[in-house]
């Protein structure tokens, strides 16, 4: 054991490995203190689409949970009016 | 007790003009004649749907902001079902954060309206001056 620590203290790594510092996610209706999501708006629901126009979930978007059930409502009802496909490719 | 109301509904491409004037005025007065009163309403015009419905690829929208009696929305909506002219309808009561969301949305589009109007205005004057 003593042995592999020491020998585990000499590696020595050609490029200092990078520690990826992540970007914390956030909500952006809490920052940008957005109150009511609006179905009538597609453009901007589509942020929270995948290009088959399923509903990305919380931990890619950042959104919180209050926020994110809001913006699932939003999308429904944005379907039901064909202002957002249920189903596609391509969106973006 | 009135509560406020959004509805939204789309009409069939096939109509003409007055058509939809017409089935437009139709609603509203079906609303006033319940007791409601209009708020808002808007026209978006004829817009290409996101998927067809009805075989029908596009068709013509249009917004009523309204306070009414909750029991006459039943009325309203078999309205709807039994015109033949629209496609789909969606009717959502508004809380206190969609009133003012409505609110300023409103004020965006009356300040864009004003702005476009401007906008037109010195060019209206600057065409008689190149002629």
């Amino acid at each position: 054991m003593a042995q592999n620590d020491s020998r585990n203290d000499q590696i020595r790594f050609l490029n200092p490995p990078t520690v990826d510092v992540r970007k914390k996610k956030y909500c952006r209706f809490k920052r940008a203190g957005i109150k009511y999501v609006d179905y009538k708006d597609p453009e901007f629901l589509k942020k929270f689409l995948n290009e088959q126009g399923k509903i990305l979930p919380r931990r890619i978007t950042g959104t919180s949970l209050k926020f994110q059930r809001k913006v699932a409502v939003a999308v429904k009802r944005a379907r039901s009016l064909a202002l957002l496909p249920f189903v596609t490719d391509l969106l973006k | 007790m009135l509560k406020q109301y959004e509805t939204v509904f789309i009409t069939t491409p096939v109509l003409s003009d007055s058509q939809m004037k017409e089935a437009v005025a139709k609603y509203i007065k079906l609303i006033k004649d319940n007791g409601g009163e209009i708020v808002y309403e808007e026209d978006w015009g004829l817009k290409t749907l996101a998927y067809p419905i009805q075989h029908k690829t596009s068709g013509f929208y249009y917004l009523i902001q309204f306070q009414a009696d909750p029991s006459f929305l039943s009325t309203l909506e078999t309205m709807y079902k039994r015109d033949e002219q629209i496609l789909r309808f969606l009717t959502v009561a508004l809380d206190k954060h969609a009133l003012e969301y409505a609110e300023k949305r409103r004020a965006g589009k009356a300040a864009k309206a004003a702005e476009a109007k401007a906008a037109e205005e010195p060019k209206a004057e600057e065409a008689p001056k190149t002629e």
